[in-house]
This record gives C-alpha cells, sequence and structure tokens, in this order.
C-alpha cells in the first residue's frame, strides 16, 4: 500500500511570517499537532505543538510580557529539516522514517510541492485494519521451515480443501530456521483443513501454543 | 406445574438438512425432544408446530435478491451461477433441496414463539431449532441461511415497538444479530463468546459497542479459550443483570448456543453442562422482573449433537416451565435408544462429572484476563 493511498490532501499550512498565536488557533481548531511552514509555496519547515508549547511562558508563572510571544514569527521556532515522504512510498517505509526519525508526521513532497501529510496515527489505524477481520473467519496458524515455496505449499493445502484465505500474515518465529505464517479462512469449521496440514507435515498451533489442545 | 411455556417443535425441522458429514446436524433436536419427553417435561398441551414463515417477514432484515437466490437454488439441480456471490455452494452453507422451505420453517419457529409471547398466550416459548445469528442480510454465513433472531427482533420492533434485550451466549460472536442493529438504541444485543482472535468469525471485540445513536447498545465480551464454568458464570452474572435493568427491555430473547462446552468439537472454551441451567436461570428471573415473563429463547450452535445439546436444550426447557432438575441419571429407555446410534460413551448423568477433567494450566490468567474484559465491556453500557 502507497502513502498517495492514505495520506491526507487536505494539508492545513503556515507560512514563514505566520505568527505563533495564529499557529496555535489553527492547531486547537483543526485538532491537529503538525503545522507544515511554506514560503512561496515551497516546504521551509514544520512546528508541532510541542513546539509552541515549549515557546510558551509557564502557566504557573506570569509576566506582563507574556503574550508577547503569541506575535513572534513561527519562522523563529520552526524545523528546517523536514523528514518528507513521497506520494509513491509504501506505508512500511513511512511508518520506519517515523520511527527512526522519532517524528509524529511525514509531509508528503511531490516535485517539489507539498501534497499530503501522513501522521503516525494514520499509520497505525491502517495496520489495524491490516491486522483487523474484515469477513467472518477462523484463524489458522502455521510454523514452516524458513525456506523458498513454504507459502506456496499450505496454500494448495487451501485450495485443495475450497476454502477462501481472506488474510496472511507471515511471522517470524521464535524457534529457529522456522516462520510462522497467519491465515484468516471464511469458514466457521477449519478441523479438516487443521487435518490436512497437519497430514502435509505442517505444525498447526492452538490457541495456548503448540499441544495447547482441550481436555 | 407451570403451563406458561411453549416448545415450538417439529420433526419437520431436520429438513435443515446439508449432508451427511456437515457439523449442524438438526438430528440433535430429535434427541432433545426424546430426551424432554424421558424426563417427563413435556405436556402435549405445551408443544407447538412452527409455521413457516412469509417472504415479507423475511425481507424484514434480508434482501429480496438474496430470497429469491435461495429460492431458486433450493429448487435447481446445478448450482446457480450467482450463489457464490451470496455465501451459498460454500463448505459452511452447502446448498441442499428445497433449501428456502426448511429455513424458514425455522425462521417461522422463532416468530410463532414471539406471537405466543406477545399476544400473551404464554409467558415463554422455546424455538430449539432457532438462533442462527450468522446470517447477514445478503449473505449466508457459518451454517445459517435465514437470520431468525434478527427477523424476530425486527418483527418485534415493527409490530409490538418493543425495547429487545438480546443475550446470546453461543460460544461464537453473534455477529448477524449485532450488526443488524448495530446503530439502533431500542436493540441491545450481548454477545459472550469465545474470543475471535482463533475462533470464526473473529470480530465481537471488547471495543464494538455499536455506532451512532446506537453506541453502547452493543455489549461484547470475548472469553479466553479454555475459560471454565467458574469464570464464565461470574462474568455471565455480573454483566447481565445490570445491563439489564440499565437498558429496561420489554421482552428478552436469548440465543441459547451450547458450544462453550468443552466436548464441543469446534470450540476451546472448557465449560460444563452446569452452565446450560444457570445461562437460562437468569435470563428467567430477568424477564419476570423487568419484563412480565416476556421471554424467547432459541437455540444455537451445539456440534456434540450426542452428548451435549439433549441435556443442555432440556435444561433450558426445564428452567423456562420450573421443572427444575437435579444431576440425576439419564432416563434408561433413552440411552438404550440413543447409544447404538451414538458414535461416543453417552454421558449417564445429567450433568458432567469434572473430576476426571485434567485442570487447565492457565486458570488463574484467564479468569484474570476475562474479569478485565468485563470491565472494559460495562465502560460504556447503560447500567442499573
Amino acid at each position: 500500500m502507497r502513502i498517495e493511498e492514505i495520506m491526507r490532501k487536505r494539508v492545513v499550512t503556515v507560512n514563514t511570517t505566520t505568527t505563533i498565536g495564529e499557529a496555535l488557533m489553527l492547531l486547537r481548531g483543526n485538532r491537529i499537532r503538525h503545522l507544515p511552514v511554506l514560503d512561496e509555496g515551497k516546504l521551509v519547515g514544520i512546528v508541532s505543538d510541542r513546539d509552541l508549547r515549549d515557546a510558551l511562558p509557564s502557566t504557573l508563572i506570569r509576566h506582563d510580557d507574556d503574550n508577547e510571544v503569541l506575535k513572534k514569527k513561527v519562522k523563529e521556532i520552526m524545523h528546517p529539516d523536514v523528514v518528507t515522504a513521497h506520494p509513491l512510498d509504501f506505508i512500511e517505509d513511512a511508518a520506519k522514517m517515523i520511527y527512526d526519525h522519532k517524528v509524529g508526521s511525514l509531509p508528503v513532497v511531490e516535485e517539489g510541492r507539498l501534497v499530503g501529510i501522513v501522521t503516525e496515527s494514520d499509520i497505525l489505524n491502517r495496520l489495524v485494519e491490516l491486522f483487523g477481520v474484515h469477513k467472518p473467519s477462523s484463524h489458522i496458524e502455521v510454523e514452516v521451515d524458513d525456506r523458498i515455496g513454504m507459502l506456496a505449499e499450505v496454500s494448495q493445502v487451501f485450495r485443495a480443501e475450497q476454502v477462501n484465505v481472506s488474510s496472511v500474515i507471515a511471522w517470524p518465529s521464535t524457534n529457529p530456521g522456522k516462520k510462522k505464517l497467519i491465515f484468516r479462512v471464511q469458514t466457521i469449521d477449519p478441523r479438516r483443513i487443521e487435518g490436512s496440514l497437519r497430514a502435509a507435515g505442517f505444525t498447526v498451533t492452538g490457541p495456548l501454543g503448540e499441544g495447547g489442545s482441550r481436555s | 406445574m407451570s403451563r406458561r411455556s411453549r416448545l415450538i417443535y417439529s420433526p419437520d425441522y431436520t429438513s435443515y438438512y446439508f449432508h451427511d458429514e456437515h457439523p449442524f446436524n438438526q438430528q440433535r433436536l430429535l434427541l432433545m425432544y426424546d430426551l424432554m419427553n424421558e424426563f417427563g417435561l413435556l405436556a402435549a398441551e405445551d408443544v407447538v408446530a412452527p409455521r413457516p414463515a412469509k417472504e415479507d417477514e423475511l425481507a424484514l432484515i434480508h434482501d429480496r435478491r438474496y430470497i429469491e437466490t435461495v429460492k431458486a437454488q433450493g429448487h435447481s439441480d446445478v448450482e446457480l451461477p450467482q450463489a457464490a456471490s451470496f455465501g451459498l455452494g460454500t463448505e459452511d452453507v452447502p446448498c441442499f433441496p428445497r433449501m428456502h422451505e426448511a429455513a424458514s420453517l425455522i425462521v417461522g419457529g422463532t416468530l410463532t414463539a414471539v406471537n405466543l409471547v406477545m399476544n400473551g398466550e404464554a409467558d415463554h416459548a422455546f424455538n430449539p431449532a432457532g438462533g442462527l445469528h450468522h446470517a447477514f442480510r445478503g449473505r449466508a454465513s457459518g451454517f445459517c441461511i435465514y437470520n431468525d433472531c434478527s427477523i424476530a427482533i425486527a418483527y418485534l420492533r415493527k409490530y409490538y415497538d418493543a425495547r429487545v434485550l438480546y443475550i446470546d451466549t453461543d460460544a461464537h460472536h453473534g455477529d448477524g444479530v449485532q450488526w443488524a442493529f448495530y446503530d439502533d438504541p431500542y436493540v441491545m444485543t450481548i454477545s459472550l463468546h469465545e474470543t475471535g482472535k482463533y475462533l470464526f468469525p473473529g470480530t465481537g471485540n471488547v471495543t464494538e459497542r455499536g455506532e451512532g445513536q446506537g453506541y453502547g447498545y452493543s455489549v461484547n465480551i470475548p472469553l479466553d479459550a479454555f475459560t471454565e464454568d467458574q469464570s464464565y458464570l461470574e462474568v455471565y452474572r455480573e454483566l447481565i443483570p445490570k445491563v439489564a435493568k440499565g437498558f429496561r427491555p420489554d421482552v428478552i430473547v436469548t440465543q441459547n448456543g451450547c458450544d462453550a462446552h468443552a466436548y464441543d468439537p469446534l470450540t476451546h472454551l472448557s465449560c460444563s453442562m452446569r452452565i446450560y441451567q444457570e445461562i437460562p436461570r437468569l435470563a428467567h428471573q430477568l424477564a419476570h422482573e423487568l419484563c412480565d415473563g416476556r421471554w424467547i429463547a432459541v437455540g444455537g450452535g451445539g456440534y456434540d449433537i450426542w452428548r451435549v445439546v439433549p441435556r443442555a436444550w432440556t435444561l433450558v426447557w426445564s428452567e423456562m416451565t420450573d421443572q427444575q432438575l437435579e444431576d440425576t441419571p439419564l432416563p434408561h429407555t433413552w440411552l438404550e435408544r440413543w447409544q447404538p446410534k451414538s458414535p461416543l460413551p453417552l454421558p449417564q448423568y445429567l450433568f458432567d462429572d469434572l473430576t476426571p477433567l485434567p485442570p487447565i494450566p492457565r486458570r488463574a490468567e484467564i479468569t484474570e484476563k476475562n474479569r478485565i474484559t468485563l470491565e472494559r465491556a460495562l465502560a460504556y453500557a447503560p447500567q442499573g
């Protein structure tokens, strides 16, 4: 899945001459946490709710000139080195960038123009959907050798049993040289498939792990 | 003895028959009926035959095109090209002759129960053939063609303007019913089921609480695999009265699937026959306390048709008719009649002897997890 499919295209932005006070109103009014800063249409920086908060005076100790800070320009506090994404980046690359750079959002830039933004919550949301259940289905977990063609071999069993697979995830296993394949299959009664998988030599794991059989 | 309860039953229910190897097998109703009889729990006037549901009644929930397809498929020798897109002709819901008629009779049975109770001819009624809670508006799913629970609730809303409390204790999440009334604040759906982490249909997360006006009116308790009686009943007894009193229903509909039993081959819960006395007992009390007695019970899942279903649903009926049963040997005549047909040794007693069961290794953790799930489920539900 590419970033262009999940990015928000309507981006709230500020420019270098916007004041901190105006920026704060925009964040609160739109319930967002990041504002890309543009200069003549070009992305030159980003300010977050935390940058703005750091710039504000204490709520506990007041001074007469406290409100002066609201008139300062965002240019003075913005981060000029912006980590950006491209519309054709994959969602997992964007997730890694957010994780590695410890940022909360990625402005999406194409041909020098800001075309969208993705935030960490957008990506988390997508991952929740990815792991979620969209069709009534049962979960089957198979441990296989970590070598070429195993997914195809397991899939052959599903095909032979005429059962539709609605999602599949491959995990590393805690056992060395093994991999875990997790399927959601569209049946209420996976017993026969599990039997066929075992007959084909695969290890099928139950709700409490291997050997977690019922009494 | 109370004669204010009716059992909706006919041997014709067995016409809902997929094939010999299919786990959903209404032969279980013959064993159940015979056991009720042998226990002396049935008088002739208790039993009412089901009527077939009308197409307009099915259409309270289902798409007309879906109904037409089910009907046409049941009268076709070949599989219709459009069948698969309606979830028909799958491993779970294979096509069979006259499937529309068989499925309509089950729905009509539940509507018969509704009419008897709402018109005051009975306080309670039990349609053990019903409980087909997985069927969707335009799609068969999980052994279910027409959703008698959803249709009965829509019927109660339309013709009686009743506030309906639906309690689903099948081991599988009652997804079809939940989604049908997800935004409806006049229908409260509660489902206690094995977590969808492994088990079909996968939904029924505690975070599914309804939407729009109906937010808070769907309650889900996904129980951990290998949950036993004590933890199951602790959660059930804590949850149901609170939510029922908060919601103040006019009528209670219970789905009494009995596949949470340890013997059930499709699920991973570890309950015993004891819960099938306690579950209906509380529903019965609440019906009298809150709804002037109005209680409609249906069956549901139950795939150990020899050792579990007959005893479990006999207990539902015994509770409904105030004919309390203690642990007692099963009638000889019943055992003699069915043991030769059963591939497994039949139980000798009404309740299970729990001593031979090995202890569940993670009992304490499972109990704690279920308690936390209960707290989270209660967080947004109306409470009394």
